[in-house]
């Protein structure tokens, strides 16, 4: 999951410096051919969801459609996708993220508008939770349908380190900072953090603002208004990340601890660090790599914790919402890669399939079937978690055009570095 | 060599090493060229967009940092490597037995692959799990710390090349005629008057040709810094071509990134004409005249 999205080494096979560049133009010559009036779906490599995401296109074609599947590596298909979306190689149907990265497409009008298709048919856009199919919705219009499981960010925990300090785990941000200096003088690191990968501390600042300004405020941000990045909830959240990271919260090393090679999650579940702000994939994560840690039980979970006189309401959440399909404005078979999204991706199959897979789909009404499932109590936690928020927000670094994430992300380690202060990190993306 | 003026090989034969250069080569970095003139996002076709992004270019201070990061970088890398790769390799042509022994283990790093050993030292740094960590190097955030990280790439990337420059020199040395050293022993001079008389001066060609493959494979080091540190912390590492890679394939701003990569281009075209100018490389003559 965030493993496959946020790899390192699928660069290395895109490699070839200056060359590459050119390499990417040629891209949309050698791309693959359409196939006829069927349907050609793009998607990403991934062992666990190709075989479902097959097995929907199967169930499709056995009603008398004709789709076939195309999956890539993670980066690859990024640059893929840009180059083939409104070549005659377009892909009828494709994964993407939503939010900004999908309104790049939309602005440049090779994206279909699903909203007709959405309110004619009632019953589709209710199958999906709401603030979800939200964040495939750009001025107004829906570009997408969710096809996979939600991935909020939460604050996890080491139970038998807070046991040991006789602690609880905090409810609000005074919790937090209090906790901090508990831990520090217990000899642990209070929180983990991955700080060698920029986006691990994104979801810091995403939390932050969101409690002290509310969504409003990076809404704004995305819709580019001048001085958005100025506004005083920006300043106050990045100045309460200074303070955390002068404090010792994240210990002396972060810098240099990796989330890919499972540092930050190692030192969590060995009980040398208190906390540790992930996405939900964590708990699959630390199945595969602490087992007997999950299975102790020591594994804990809590919402972000809230801010006393914050703008935001508390059950907000921030993350991944879900991954979309959406449908090529220039597709020749737009009709059959509607009738592929509307039909499949809600279907009681399908959802069974994501569910045993580990995943916690974006669909309403599934509590029965989490419930039955392994990890239920976790799945079901995350679940209505998502489903209670008034507000979902997609990863920044997803959520803004690319060119403007990829140095946001890079002024955000100077911060954290205590290189820049919230002031000059503010006006460094004002700039821009 | 047997080929005389004569019989000079046709020019046919160079023809498919001269498609490949087109093809592989020269052709991306026209395209490179012309994307530097243009903003392309990899939607759609790229746009001209004149002098825009050289105007942006000389004003971008990461960028201009970067470049300067890469040629400290190249620099430092270049001074850690000459000596060490030399005095390897003078010793390892010796024909003693333990040396052909060591030698062959000096070599092994150059039997990894890049990512490999990116990889083996990024876990072996590591602040949490690393072995430097047991030792009493412990404490010491070779990766974590913005004013050592850049030491601790030059240091892995020298570990991994030094052993191919020892073996260019040691093939070198083992080329110096024997008699050269006889007379000198004659004369009465010592090792370090034959190294610094003899050894060195025959060498002055493989030094050059070493060092230039240095500068341009430090300049255009890639694999090794995104493993080991993706540039960070924060842009400690950031060199000019890794720079330009978060510019184009993060940033998707291929026009400017292209912009970037004219430059690595003429850096390192300019470079490696400096530095055969400076050691006049056209007025090579024989070093062992009279032999």
């Amino acid at each position: 999951m965030a493993m496959l999205r946020r790899s390192w080494k699928r660069p290395l096979a895109a490699m070839g410096l200056a060359t590459a560049m050119a390499l990417v133009s040629a891209c949309g010559t050698s791309g693959p051919a359409g196939a006829g009036d069927g349907i050609e779906v793009w998607a990403l490599q991934d062992d666990v969801l190709n075989p479902i995401e097959k097995a929907s296109i199967e169930s499709f074609n056995a009603e008398g459609g004709n789709a076939s599947l195309q999956t890539f590596g993670n980066d690859p298909y990024k640059q893929k996708l840009r180059v083939a979306l409104g070549s005659p190689n377009a892909p009828d149907v494709f994964f993407n993220w939503g939010g900004g990265n999908l309104a790049e497409y939309v602005d440049a009008g090779r994206v279909a508008d699903l909203t007709p298709m959405l309110e004619e048919n009632p019953e589709l856009k209710e199958a999906f939770i709401p603030s979800v199919l939200d964040a495939a919705k750009i001025d107004d219009k829906y570009y997408g349908v969710p096809m996979r499981g939600m991935q909020p960010v939460v604050l996890y925990y080491n139970k038998a380190v807070f046991r040991d300090a006789g602690v609880q785990p905090p409810e609000t941000w005074e919790d937090l900072v209090s906790l901090v200096d508990t831990f520090k003088s217990e000899g642990v690191q209070p929180i983990a953090l991955a700080g060698s990968q920029a986006w691990t501390e994104l979801m810091w600042a995403e939390y932050l603002l969101d409690r002290i300004g509310g969504p409003e405020v990076f809404q704004k941000i995305r819709a580019g208004e001048p001085d958005a990045w100025r506004q005083p909830a920006v300043i106050e959240s990045m100045t309460k990340i200074e303070e955390l990271v002068q404090q010792g919260a994240f210990g002396d090393d972060y810098a240099s601890v990796g989330y890919d090679v499972g540092g930050a999650s190692t030192i969590l579940a060995q009980g040398d660090a208190a906390m540790h702000l992930m996405g939900s994939w964590e708990y699959v994560n630390q199945l595969g790599q602490s087992p007997e840690f999950v299975e102790r039980g020591d594994l804990g979970w809590v919402p972000f914790p809230s801010v006393a006189g914050g703008e935001g309401d508390p059950g907000n959440v921030v993350g991944n919402p879900t991954n979309f399909y959406s449908v090529s404005a220039d597709s020749e078979a737009q009709d059959s890669a509607k009738e592929f999204v509307s039909t499949q991706l809600h279907e009681p199959e399908y959802v069974q399939d994501l569910i045993d897979a580990g995943d916690v789909p974006a669909v309403t009404g599934v509590e029965d079937k989490l419930a039955d499932a392994p990890n239920s109590e976790y799945t079901t936690w995350i679940y209505e978690l998502v489903q209670q928020a008034p507000n979902f927000q997609l990863s920044w670094d997803q959520d803004l055009p690319a060119d403007e994430a990829t140095f946001m992300l890079t002024q955000l380690q100077e911060l954290f570095l205590g290189n820049l202060s919230p002031q000059a990190f503010a006006d460094s993306l004002a700039k821009r | 060599m047997s080929h005389t003026a004569h019989h000079r090989p046709s020019a046919l034969y160079a023809l498919p090493a001269f498609g490949f250069f087109a093809l592989f080569a020269a052709l991306p970095m026209v395209l490179v060229v012309y994307l530097s003139f243009t903003s392309w996002g990899g939607l759609g076709l790229p746009e001209p967009n004149g002098l825009q992004n050289w105007s942006r270019l000389l004003n971008d201070e990461a960028a201009l940092a970067s470049m300067w990061r890469t040629a400290l970088f190249t620099a430092l890398a270049w001074a850690a490597q000459t000596p060490i790769a030399l005095l390897i390799g003078v010793w390892a042509a010796g024909r003693q037995r333990n040396r052909a022994v060591l030698s062959s283990l000096f070599f092994l790093p150059l039997l990894l692959s890049t990512a490999a050993i990116a990889l083996l030292w990024q876990a072996l740094l590591d602040p949490n799990f690393g072995i430097t960590q047991a030792g009493p190097l412990g404490g010491i955030l070779f990766l974590g710390d913005p004013a050592i990280a850049l030491y601790t790439v030059v240091f892995v990337i020298t570990w991994q090349y030094v052993p191919f420059h020892t073996l260019l020199y040691q093939g070198a040395a083992r080329t110096i005629p024997a008699s050269l050293y006889d007379s000198a022993t004659l004369d009465g001079a010592g090792r370090f008057k034959q190294f610094w008389h003899i050894t060195l001066p025959q060498l002055r060609y493989t030094i050059i040709t070493s060092s230039i493959l240095m500068v341009v494979g430090t300049l255009t080091t890639f694999e090794t810094v995104l493993i080991l540190t993706g540039g960070g912390p924060g842009t400690a590492t950031r060199i000019a071509p890794l720079h330009m890679y978060i510019t184009g394939f993060s940033g998707f701003e291929m026009g400017y990134a292209s912009t970037i990569a004219v430059l690595l281009v003429v850096f390192g075209t300019g470079l490696s004409l400096l530095v055969m100018r400076i050691s006049r490389f056209r007025s090579m003559s024989s070093q062992q005249e009279g032999l």
